[in-house]
């Protein structure tokens, strides 16, 4: 079997593994949100402020909350597996249409950050392990150590006080300028402004991870018998940097790169909230407050799903990048 | 007098300051000249691979830098030229080849763009054109299917042909001197015969100097024209290898050379009646699990022992001797049951310990005690000596007082100082971790020894100094000894019996002396005819 096809047999056999997995974090999540205490209908009787015992248990009738629990969960899966992800009482919509138009949102600030956090991550870290013990390195370094340790909320605050308020360059938030009605390459230019202050924050903790990872697996690299080799070809030194130590250098970055992209949903959450940018972060976070399972179990859904998927996705690149690994 | 190719001469490397010498090397003088195959011996730390290294211009600066004294090749010094003319050395008129080719080989690199590498950085070829010379190196070589090998990544290919896809490339452009350092020692020995005779064939093809670093005079016997041996950074002799090896002048020289397993196999002991180990039909196989609903294939399965049966009576040494894969190291762990065989019966004295629960089994464990290959690894760095020997008698129930008063008395025996018994591991050098190893196995009183390999990371000198305290321990303990090993020397040097192992199969068994004088079975034939310098004797000297 060529390699090609063993990798489309792979893929495939990954994504049916992908979703008993997928039902199982569905399950379990169901089980977790209820545990909590509340439910829907008090946080929307509480708003009210007047609502009568029975007005209350007529409402639960309505969105079927008075059934069992297993009943219950037994008629999400159902919907779930017919691609229903029911409605949400808060915001008056079907879960389906609200998270895919956060969805986007939010696709697009993590993959502008993981583009930013791991090019130039592993970018610094080249650069670092190549002047090691020089000025360049040593700034590198305490950048790294510096962003590493800052937390993520004050360096969103402090880039709309700097870059927005003072100096002006970049809107202070939101996804596009509601007011102005952009269309085609207005459009773009305008959503890509508001992107430039959240992308950063989001990216610079992972930034710092990436350089100092980089750094180190291409110094690890180094050490290693086949560099000796290569230099004892008469080889230049530069291609050993680029050809022989790089590509063997990336391959922890990429796992740990694989491994975050989850975490960066959790971050999402912080720097969507401060740049008020309107994704799946804010809307989680929303949808908590107002015991809004639905969407909440559907954003979690989601979010499981994504990283299945960009799991698959890096163990393919790994493939590509390191031929030990073995598909099968 | 053939061409000089290459002298060093007064050469000092400095090591950094705070080693445990000033020097790495001190004032070394070697003459290479062409189609010539000199030996650089000496043991671990006596500076022979940085000398090596200090030739191509490869030492690990810059903490290890030369002092003083020239490398001249050609009209030049090395030492002095510059970076570029370095690296148009490198490569094409001198070469190196390493120890062990899985790590010197680029795991994410195929073997013809390696190969292709040295063209493209010193001669102006076509692509096309390099392609072809890279197919024919590795024909030269006698890599089976190079149309294959040259598209194949280093983890697909076995070790000999790694070391030979190294030496074509090291060959590529026909240098005038290679170096091989160790080149044979992480290979099997029917593995390093023919790599070695590969290496003596292109020699005498291309008549290149060959300056060769090992530490194995059978090796040596096998290959050198003269030898150099290196102590400490010095040279402490040199001469043709007759001389050398025959009448060695240097005392230690002539206590290296006595150092060296003979191969004269030891008489069998007479037979005691009691068996104190026994199994029958023992097997084991790893992998070969189902995959994940029943998609994709079947993992490899890999039988890695196959219906052994072996016998150990009191008081006497078998020895299972095979190449690396063989399965030995796997059998001495199903024999203690570190792992469960698949099938088969282990009979420990008259106690049938195959189906034995972990509990039922404890008591029996301190009758099977194990010493490992690698003295670092095996003990835990965050323990004090006194308390790895001490551990175990405490296990089994023995008061504290008891089990340090026997602690202070197998210090003794195995030969280390009663101090030693507050210390921690990484304070002793590799041949005293090895007592350790010792004493921590013998703590517990057993009947039975079993060795994996415990002399293979030691120099000759100190493998010679464990072996010796292994047979005086047999003897004084009337213990059974089960010896793992893959040379042959050692294993006629200690064993009454063999037992030779290849693929999961014992392929044939007998007394030692019988069965090296008398091999019956096709694949022990080939491992005694690998033994390098096997028609070589070393003489004997009082050390």
């Amino acid at each position: 079997m060529t390699r090609s096809s063993k990798i489309f047999r792979y893929v495939g056999k990954r994504l049916l593994q992908g979703v008993p997995i997928i039902i199982a974090i569905v399950v379990i999540n169901f089980f977790l949100l209820n545990l909590a205490e509340g439910d829907a209908v008090d946080v929307l009787a509480g708003e009210a402020g007047s609502a009568t015992p029975e007005y209350m248990e007529q409402l639960r009738k309505r969105f079927g909350l008075d059934q069992p629990l297993p009943v219950q969960l037994m008629v999400y899966l159902k919907n779930v597996l017919s691609l229903d992800l029911g409605y949400s009482f808060r915001h008056e919509m079907p879960v389906n249409a609200l998270i895919f138009d956060r969805f986007a949102a939010t696709g697009l600030l993590m993959t502008s950050t993981i583009i930013l956090a791991v090019g130039f991550g592993i970018l610094l870290g080249l650069l670092a392990a190549m002047r090691l013990n020089t000025w360049k390195d040593n700034i590198i370094t305490v950048f790294a150590l510096i962003t590493y340790a800052t937390p993520l909320f004050w360096v969103g605050l402090m880039m709309i006080v700097v870059f927005s308020l003072n100096l002006g360059w970049f809107p202070t938030s939101g996804m596009t300028n509601v007011a102005a009605f952009y269309e085609g390459w207005d459009y773009v230019v305008d959503v890509s402004r508001h992107l430039v202050l959240p992308t950063i924050t989001l990216s610079l903790f992972y930034l710092a991870l990436y350089t100092r990872m980089m750094r180190a697996s291409m110094l690890e690299q180094y050490g290693q018998d086949y560099v000796v080799t290569a230099r004892a070809k008469g080889l230049t030194e530069r291609r050993i940097t680029y050809v022989h130590v790089l590509r063997n250098a990336l391959l922890p970055v990429v796992t740990m790169a694989g491994v975050q992209v989850g975490a960066l949903i959790g971050g999402s959450v912080i720097v969507e909230s401060v740049f008020a940018w309107p994704g799946l972060g804010m809307l989680a976070f929303e949808s908590l407050f107002a015991r809004d399972l639905n969407l909440l179990l559907g954003i979690f859904l989601l979010s499981s799903m994504l990283v299945v998927a960009v799991n698959l996705i890096v163990d393919i690149i790994y493939c590509f990048l390191d031929p030990r690994i073995e598909v099968n | 007098m053939t061409q000089k190719l290459l002298s060093i001469n007064d050469l000092s490397i400095l090591l950094p300051i705070g080693a445990d010498r000033q020097y790495a090397v001190q004032d070394i003088g070697v003459e290479l000249h062409a189609g010539e195959t000199v030996c650089v011996v000496g043991e671990s730390g006596s500076g022979k691979s940085l000398t090596a290294r200090a030739v191509m211009g490869l030492l690990p600066a810059p903490h290890v830098r030369v002092d003083r004294g020239e490398i001249i090749f050609g009209d030049e010094d090395i030492t002095k030229v510059s970076y570029e003319r370095l690296r148009g050395l490198r490569g094409s008129e001198i070469s190196m080849i390493f120890q062990e080719p899985m790590t010197a080989l680029n795991p994410v690199m195929t073997i013809g763009d390696q190969i292709d590498e040295i063209f493209r950085y010193h001669v102006s070829m076509s692509a096309k054109e390099r392609a072809k010379k890279a197919l024919s190196l590795l024909v030269d070589v006698n890599l089976p299917d190079p149309a294959k090998i040259i598209d194949a990544y280093p983890h697909e290919l076995s070790g000999g042909q790694r070391q030979r896809s190294m030496i074509a490339m090291a060959l590529a452009l026909g240098p005038k001197i290679l170096i091989a350092d160790e080149p044979t020692t992480a290979l099997d020995v029917t593995t390093q015969a023919q790599i070695l005779q590969l290496i003596k064939d292109m020699q005498k093809r291309l008549d290149t100097g060959v300056l060769f670093i090992t530490h194995d005079f059978g090796v040596v016997a096998d290959i050198a024209d003269r030898v150099v041996v290196m102590q400490d950074g010095k040279i402490v002799e040199t001469g043709t290898t007759k001389q050398v090896l025959q009448t060695p002048s240097h005392p230690y020289t002539k206590s290296l050379i006595a150092a060296i397993p003979r191969l004269k196999p030891r008489k069998a002991r007479s037979r005691a009646a009691e068996v104190v180990l026994k199994t029958e039909g023992v097997c084991k196989s790893f992998g070969g699990g189902n995959s994940f609903f029943g998609l994709g294939r079947a993992n490899r399965e890999v039988k890695a022992v196959q219906n052994v049966q072996i016998e150990l009576r009191r008081g006497e040494t078998l020895g299972v001797v095979g190449e690396s894969g063989s399965g030995k190291s796997t059998l001495a762990r199903c024999v203690i049951r570190l792992i469960d065989s698949d099938e088969g019966k282990l009979q420990l004295g008259d106690v049938d310990i195959t189906k034995l629960s972990r509990n039922e089994l404890r008591p029996h464990r301190k009758r099977v005690q194990m010493v490992f290959q690698d003295p670092f690894a095996s003990l835990n760095p965050r323990i004090r000596v006194g308390d790895i020997i001490s551990q175990g008698p405490i296990l089994q129930g023995v008061d504290q007082e008891d089990a340090s008063k026997r602690t202070y008395e197998l210090l003794d025996i195995v030969g280390l100082d009663r101090r030693s018994f507050e210390r921690f591991p990484h304070e002793f050098s590799g041949g005293q971790r090895q007592r350790i190893g010792i004493a921590r196995a013998l703590s517990l009183k057993p009947d039975i020894l079993v060795a994996d390999e415990p002399v293979s990371a030691l120099d000759v000198s100190i493998q010679a100094q464990i072996l010796e305290l292994l047979d005086d321990i047999r003897a004084q303990m009337d213990l059974s000894m089960l010896f793992i090993t893959h040379d042959l020397r050692v294993a006629a040097q200690v064993c009454d019996y063999v037992a030779v192992m290849q693929s999961g199969k014992i392929v044939e068994m007998g007394p030692t002396a019988e069965l090296f004088a008398n091999p019956k079975d096709a694949y022990t034939q080939s491992l005694l005819a690998a033994i390098p310098g096997k028609d070589w004797h070393f003489s004997e000297f009082k050390t």
